[in-house]
C-alpha cells in the first residue's frame, strides 16, 4: 500500500476537513417543507379572518350552485373517464386484435392536450357558426338556431366530455399497468376454471385492479378541480371559477380564500376516499413473471369493435383537435409568429425550466433530507411538502399572493418609517412569485419521481462514501446525482411540461404584462379567435408529448437501472 | 503513532426502547485482527456502525487512532473518522470505474498522486489489470477486493469489516478470505471484522471477541476461545457439541457419562452443565472399561466423520468425530472416553 506516501498529518487534515452535519441537513428540510405550506396556511388563515358576513352572504347565494357544479362535474368526469380508461386498458391487455400494439401507447397521447385548448377547439367547431353546424344548415336547408336542436357545446356536459376525453389516460394507464401485473398469476387460473373473457374481467380482473384504478380516478378528479380553463370558457360555475368571481368580480380577497377554503375540503374528502379505496390493497402477487398474457383472438366484427373504441378516445382527445389546430396554425402562421410568439414561447421557456429547475433541486434536498434524517418529524414535513400537487392552482394563486403583498407591505412600512424611502411591491407580481406558485403546485411530481430513484440506491453507498471522507453533500453530489441522472430528468420534464400547461395560477401571478403561451392561448381562444392561438397552442401540446413518452417507458418492464445491476 | 487503533469504551445502544449494545468495551491494538463473533441479530454489526460513526453513538465513548471520535461532547461524522468501511455488499459506486472507486476516498494534493495511490492499491489486491472495467463486469470475489482496495487507499486508522466474505460462497469464499488476510496484514492496519461464522473468525483473527445479545461475553485468542469458553454459550458457538446435565458431588460432577473432574468450587448439589464437544470422545475397543456406546449411524462431513452414539440412559446420541478411516460400521459397539480438556463444566444458569 506505499506506492506513495504522502504525509500522515497531510492526509488527516484533508481527510478532517470534510466534517458533515446532518442537523443543516435536517433543518433545511423542514425549512423548505414549512416554506411550501405556506400558501395553504395563508388560505385558510385569510378565510378564517374577520369577515362572517362575506361566508353568509356567500353561502346563501353562490356558494350550493359552484358545490353542484362541481360535484356533477368531478360525477360526469369520474364515470367517462372510468369507462374510457378501463375498457380500453382491458381492451389492449387481454384482446388481440389489429393495431393493438400501436393503441397501447397511442392512447395515452391526449394526455398532452390541455382541457382549455380542446374546449377552444370543440367550440370553435360545433359552435352555431363552426364548420359543422353550417354544413347541416346548408345539407338540410335549416337557417336559424331554433329551427333545429344541436348539443350546446359550452355546457356542463360539454365540460365534462371533453374533460373525460384528456383526462383519460390517467386511469388507462394505472389499470393497465394493474392489468398486466395480474395477468400471469390469476387470470390463467379463472381461464382455467371455465370464466370467458367478460366474467373473467368482471370477476377477476376488475375487483384486483380496483386499488389502482381508485388511484387513477382520484388523480383525474383532482385535475378536475383544478381546472380553470374550461369551465371559465363554458362558464360553468365551479368552485375554481368562483374563485375568480369573487376575487376579481366582487373584488373580496377573503371570499375567495373562502371557496378556496371549500375546495380545498372537496380535495380532502378526494384524498380520503382514494385512501379508504385502497386500504386493503395486497399486492401478493404470487408470480413475479412477466410472461406476456395469451390474448383473447379477436375476429371480424368484435375486432373492428374493439378497433373502433381504441381509435375513438385518440381521435376525438387528441388527433381531430391537433388536426385542426395544424390547420389553424398554417393558414395563419405569418400573423401568429408576429404576434411575438418567440417572445411568448421564450417567456414560456424560462418560466417553466426555472419551475423544473427549483423543483427538482428542492425535491433533492427534501428526499436526501428525509434519507439523512428518518425521524417521523421530518418525515412529516417531507410530506406537508409534497401536498402541493392535491391544492387546485386558483386555491393556490390566492394563497401566494396574499403572503406575498403582506410581506411587501410590511417592508416598504418598514422602510418608510425608518429609511424615509418606498420599496412598493418587491415580490408580488415578480417572477419570483409566479415561480413559487409553479415549485409549491409541482413539488409533488418532481419529489415522487427523485424519491423513487433515491430508494433504489443502497444504504450502503451512502455509508461506503461517508466513510471515504465525503460531507452528506458532496456524497449527494458525487454518487447519488450521477445515480440518478435518469429520475432527476424525468422529474424536471414532467414539472416542465405542467408548468407550461399552468393557466390559473399563471394568470394571477404573472408579472405585469408577461404573457406565457398558456395565457396567450386563454386570451385569444377565449375571446374566439382561435386561429390567432392555434400556434401556442400547438407548442404547448408539442411539448406535452414529452411526459408521454416518459411514461410509456416507465410501464414496460423491461427497465433496468444500473443501481440494481452492480 | 499511539500503540490504539480502535477503542470503545462502556457503549450501549438502543433502537427505541429496544437495546442492541449493552455497555460494550472492546480495544484492538495496532495491526491487530479482531473478529466480532455473534448469531445474527446480537449486536455485533451495530458495534461497527458505531464505530464507524454511521450510527450515532448514544452512551460511551469511541477513540479511533489518538482521538476521540465519539462521546458525550464529540460526535465526528463518519467523514471524519479515517475508518475504512468493507460492507456485505460491497457497496461499489456502480457509476464509476474500479480505478474511480479506489481514487473516491484518497485525498492527495494533486491528480496524478491520487491515481497513483490508487494504482498502487489496486495491484496490492491483484486488480490492476481491471483498473478501468467497472463494477458490474466483475465477479463476486473481485468486487469484494476493489471494496478492500478502495477502503484501504485513504490509509485508515482502523479498518471496520461487515461480513465481507456473506456474498461469496463455497471454495471462493476460502480463496478470497486468504487474499484478505494477506493485504490487511500488509497493510498492518487495525482491524475490526463482524462474522457469524466461526470457522472464519478462527481462521482471521489475532483475538476475537464474542457477542451475544448485545453484550460482550469473552474476549480471546481463538485457542483461548476455543479451549477456555467462559460460558456455555461460547463454548457451543465454536463447534457442534453434546450437553449433559449432571449434580456437583465432592468436587466431582456425577454424569451419565461417569464422573468427571471440576476444577473451580462449584457448591455442592449444584445442578451444572457440562458440554463435551464431539472431538472429545474417543472412540476404543469394547472391553477395557470406559462406558459401552452403540454406533447408531455415521456419515461423512467434510474430511470428518460425524458419529452417532446411543449410550444407556441418554436420551439423546452423543455425537463424536473422527477421522474416516477410524469410523467403526453401524451397530458397532465401542467404548467411550473422554479428553478432559475439551470438556466444560458451567454452573446451570436457569437454576441461579
Amino acid at each position: 500500500m506505499t506506492a506513495i506516501v504522502i504525509g500522515d498529518e497531510t492526509a488527516r487534515r484533508l481527510w478532517r476537513r470534510g466534517r458533515g452535519s446532518q442537523k443543516r441537513w435536517t433543518t433545511v428540510t423542514v425549512l423548505v417543507a414549512a416554506l411550501v405550506a405556506v400558501p395553504v396556511l395563508g388560505v385558510v388563515a385569510l378565510a378564517l379572518g374577520p369577515s362572517a358576513e362575506i361566508w353568509r352572504h356567500l353561502a346563501t347565494t353562490v356558494l350550493p350552485t359552484y358545490a353542484l357544479n362541481t360535484l356533477w362535474l368531478m360525477l360526469g368526469v369520474g364515470i367517462g373517464t372510468f369507462v374510457i380508461g378501463v375498457g380500453t386498458a382491458w381492451l389492449v391487455t387481454a384482446c388481440a386484435f389489429p393495431g393493438r400494439a400501436i393503441f397501447a401507447w397511442a392512447l395515452m397521447v391526449p394526455l398532452a392536450m390541455p382541457a382549455y385548448v380542446i374546449a377552444y377547439v370543440y367550440t370553435d367547431l360545433l359552435d352555431y357558426a363552426g364548420p359543422v353546424q353550417m354544413l347541416l344548415r346548408e345539407a338540410v336547408g335549416w337557417r336559424l338556431a331554433g329551427e333545429y336542436w344541436f348539443p350546446e357545446v359550452r355546457s356542463l356536459g360539454g365540460a365534462i366530455v371533453l374533460m373525460s376525453l384528456v383526462l383519460y389516460p390517467y386511469v388507462y394507464l394505472l389499470a393497465r399497468a394493474a392489468f398486466h401485473e395480474q395477468s400471469v398469476c390469476v387470470l390463467e387460473v379463472s381461464r382455467t376454471l371455465g370464466c370467458g373473457a367478460w366474467r373473467s374481467f368482471a370477476k377477476v380482473a376488475l375487483p384486483l385492479a380496483r386499488p389502482a384504478i381508485a388511484a387513477g380516478i382520484a388523480l383525474v378528479l383532482l385535475e378536475t378541480l383544478n381546472d380553470f380553463g374550461t369551465v371559465d370558457y363554458f362558464a360553468v360555475n365551479t368552485f375554481t371559477r368562483g374563485i375568480f368571481n369573487v376575487w376579481f368580480g366582487m373584488n373580496s380577497v377573503a371570499g375567495a380564500a373562502q371557496i378556496a377554503v371549500a375546495l380545498l375540503v372537496v380535495v380532502l374528502v378526494v384524498l380520503a376516499l382514494e385512501r379508504a379505496a385502497r386500504r386493503k390493497r395486497r399486492y401478493h402477487h404470487t408470480s413475479g413473471r412477466q410472461r406476456p398474457l395469451a390474448r383473447y383472438e379477436l375476429r371480424g366484427a368484435r375486432a373492428g369493435l374493439a378497433f373502433a373504441a381504441c381509435l375513438a378516445p385518440i381521435s376525438l382527445g387528441f388527433l381531430l383537435p391537433g388536426v385542426i389546430l395544424a390547420g389553424h396554425a398554417v393558414e395563419n402562421y405569418r400573423a401568429a409568429l408576429g404576434e411575438a410568439f418567440v417572445t411568448l414561447a421564450a417567456n414560456s421557456l424560462f418560466l417553466s425550466a426555472g419551475a423544473a429547475a427549483i423543483a427538482v433541486g428542492l425535491s433533492l434536498v427534501l428526499a436526501y433530507g428525509a434519507r439523512l434524517d428518518g425521524r417521523p418529524a421530518v418525515r412529516v414535513a417531507v410530506r406537508v411538502a409534497s401536498l402541493g400537487y392535491a391544492v387546485p392552482g386558483a386555491v393556490l394563486a390566492v394563497g401566494v399572493l396574499s403572503p406575498f403583498g403582506w410581506l411587501d407591505n410590511a417592508v416598504d412600512g418598514w422602510m418608510r418609517a425608518n429609511l424615509g424611502v418606498s420599496t412598493g411591491l418587491l415580490l408580488s407580481g415578480t417572477v419570483a412569485a409566479i415561480l413559487f406558485g409553479y415549485t409549491v403546485r409541482f413539488l409533488a411530481i418532481s419529489f415522487g419521481t427523485i424519491e423513487a430513484g433515491l430508494a433504489k440506491i443502497r444504504p450502503s453507498m451512502d455509508d461506503a462514501a461517508r466513510s471515504l471522507g465525503l460531507t452528506p453533500a458532496q456524497t449527494l453530489w458525487r454518487v447519488h446525482v450521477p445515480l440518478m441522472r435518469g429520475s432527476a430528468l424525468a422529474a424536471a420534464i414532467l414539472v416542465f411540461v405542467d408548468a407550461m400547461k399552468e393557466l390559473p395560477m399563471t394568470l394571477v401571478l404573472r408579472p405585469f404584462n408577461v404573457q406565457t403561451l398558456a395565457t396567450h392561448v386563454y386570451q385569444y381562444a377565449g375571446d374566439e379567435q382561435l386561429e390567432r392561438s392555434a400556434l401556442a397552442a400547438l407548442a404547448i401540446v408539442a411539448v406535452g408529448l414529452l411526459p408521454v413518452i416518459i411514461l410509456s417507458g416507465a410501464i414496460s418492464p423491461a427497465r433496468r437501472d444500473r443501481a440494481d445491476r452492480a | 503513532m499511539t500503540q490504539v487503533g480502535l477503542r470503545m469504551e462502556g457503549v450501549c445502544h438502543a433502537y427505541g426502547r429496544h437495546p442492541v449494545v449493552a455497555d460494550l468495551s472492546l480495544e484492538v491494538g495496532a495491526g491487530e485482527i479482531v473478529c466480532l463473533l455473534g448469531p445474527s441479530g446480537c449486536g455485533k454489526s451495530t458495534v461497527l456502525r458505531i464505530a464507524a460513526g454511521i450510527e450515532p453513538l448514544q452512551q460511551g465513548r469511541v477513540i479511533i487512532g489518538d482521538r476521540v471520535v465519539a462521546d458525550e461532547r464529540t460526535a465526528i461524522s463518519p467523514e471524519g473518522r479515517r475508518a475504512g468501511l468493507v460492507f456485505q455488499d460491497y457497496a461499489l459506486f456502480p457509476h464509476l470505474s474500479v480505478l474511480d472507486n479506489v481514487v473516491f476516498g484518497i485525498r492527495a494534493p494533486s491528480p496524478e498522486e491520487r491515481y497513483a495511490i490508487a494504482r498502487g492499491a489496486l495491484g496490492q489486491v491483484g486488480l490492476a489489470a481491471q483498473a478501468q472495467a467497472y463494477p458490474h463486469t466483475l465477479s463476486g470475489g473481485e468486487q469484494q477486493r476493489v471494496a478492500l482496495a478502495r477502503a484501504l487507499a485513504p490509509r485508515p486508522d482502523v479498518m471496520l469489516l461487515d461480513e465481507p466474505f456473506a456474498s461469496l460462497d463455497g471454495r471462493l469464499r476460502d480463496l478470497v478470505r486468504d487474499d484478505t488476510l494477506a493485504v490487511l496484514r500488509a497493510a498492518g492496519t487495525p482491524t475490526v471484522l463482524v462474522t457469524h461464522d466461526p470457522d472464519e473468525a478462527m481462521l482471521l483473527a489475532d483475538r476475537i471477541a464474542v457477542m451475544c445479545a448485545g453484550r460482550l461475553i469473552q474476549v480471546g485468542t481463538p485457542s483461548v476461545i476455543y479451549h477456555q469458553p467462559a460460558t456455555s454459550f461460547v463454548a457451543s458457538l465454536l463447534s457442534e457439541i453434546n450437553g449433559l446435565q449432571g449434580v456437583i458431588k465432592n468436587g466431582h460432577v456425577n454424569t451419565e457419562l461417569g464422573r468427571l473432574a471440576t476444577g473451580d468450587g462449584l457448591a455442592e448439589g449444584r445442578v451444572v452443565e457440562v458440554l463435551i464437544r464431539p472431538v472429545a470422545i474417543r472412540l476404543e475397543a469394547p472391553g477395557q472399561g470406559g462406558i459401552e456406546a452403540r454406533v447408531r449411524e455415521s456419515r461423512m462431513i467434510g474430511p470428518h466423520s460425524r458419529i452417532e452414539l446411543e449410550v444407556a440412559n441418554l436420551a439423546v446420541p452423543l455425537i463424536a468425530r473422527a477421522a474416516p478411516a477410524a469410523t467403526p460400521p453401524s451397530g458397532a459397539v465401542v467404548a467411550i472416553a473422554l479428553d478432559p480438556h475439551q470438556v466444560f463444566i458451567f454452573a446451570n444458569d436457569g437454576l441461579d
